[in-house]
């Protein structure tokens, strides 16, 4: 796979927008793990910081860039701009992680 | 009895062990945020002159809030007013999370982010035990 080169802005600094291909996306759905639910439970009684969810979805918005890169890809795109990311509660316990933007080829 | 006796340790241990740790993270994040601040932070989209590179940076993190000030937001709730616990929980989260973009932004020699986007999700909120949780996710490009 190509070397694709992500960002937010609207444009690719010090590179010319050469042809544009259309909005590409990503989204995964992840559910939670019992295991980290514990931790989770317990860490809950002194507060601070949820580690094994900070990695759970970290894990899922890459795999998410992932499926959009790979769409990138396939169409001979060389950059993706002004990507968002969304999140949505599905149901109880999961949640999806959706992420989109344009794929260009630059020059 | 014993429910009552659990309970008041769960507040207990909330309330020590939950400030010492909120102590902990603003003094960890007032550390960062001025070992970092020489990275410029923009949420607009201009890109300063000669500028030629350009990466996408992002942190996130989950924050849970402790059982003492669960109990004082779920009082909070029965009369109205300004919730102060989770305001502090908000804020530490998204800190957090701008430092840890921050970093990344830095460990590519980057010295300016421009676009700054923040997006917060109580993402397990459905779930049976709710824990009051919240995940916030920065993302930016950073810029050399």
């Amino acid at each position: 796979m190509r070397n694709i080169e992500l960002t937010n802005l609207e444009t690719l600094p010090g590179r010319t927008i050469v042809k544009h291909l259309g909005m590409v996306q990503g989204n995964t759905v992840r559910a939670k793990h019992v295991g980290r639910d514990i931790m989770a439970g317990l860490k809950n009684i002194v507060g601070g910081e949820l580690t094994g969810y900070t990695e759970l979805l970290t894990e899922s918005r890459e795999e998410s860039i992932g499926r959009m890169t790979e769409e990138a890809s396939a169409l001979g795109a060389n950059a993706i701009l002004n990507i968002r990311f969304s999140t949505s509660s599905v149901s109880a316990g999961a949640s999806e992680l959706y992420v989109y933007g344009t794929a260009v080829v630059v020059s | 009895m014993w429910a009552v006796l659990l309970f008041l340790a769960l507040v207990g241990l909330g309330f020590f062990f939950g400030r010492i740790n909120e102590a902990k993270h603003f003094a960890y994040l007032d550390a960062r945020e001025a070992e970092l601040a020489h990275i410029t932070l923009s949420n607009t989209k201009y890109i300063p002159d000669g500028i030629t590179n350009s990466v996408f940076v992002s942190g996130n993190v989950v924050i849970s809030i402790d059982y003492f000030k669960r109990i004082g937001a779920a009082l909070r709730g029965l009369v109205g007013g300004r919730m102060e616990t989770y305001t502090t929980l908000v804020e530490r989260a998204r800190r957090e999370a701008i430092v840890r973009m921050k970093i990344k932004a830095q460990e590519n020699g980057m010295t300016h982010i421009a676009n700054l986007r923040l997006i917060s999700a109580s993402v397990f909120k459905n779930a049976k035990t709710d824990i009051g949780s919240i995940e916030v996710y920065a993302y930016a490009t950073a810029l050399k």
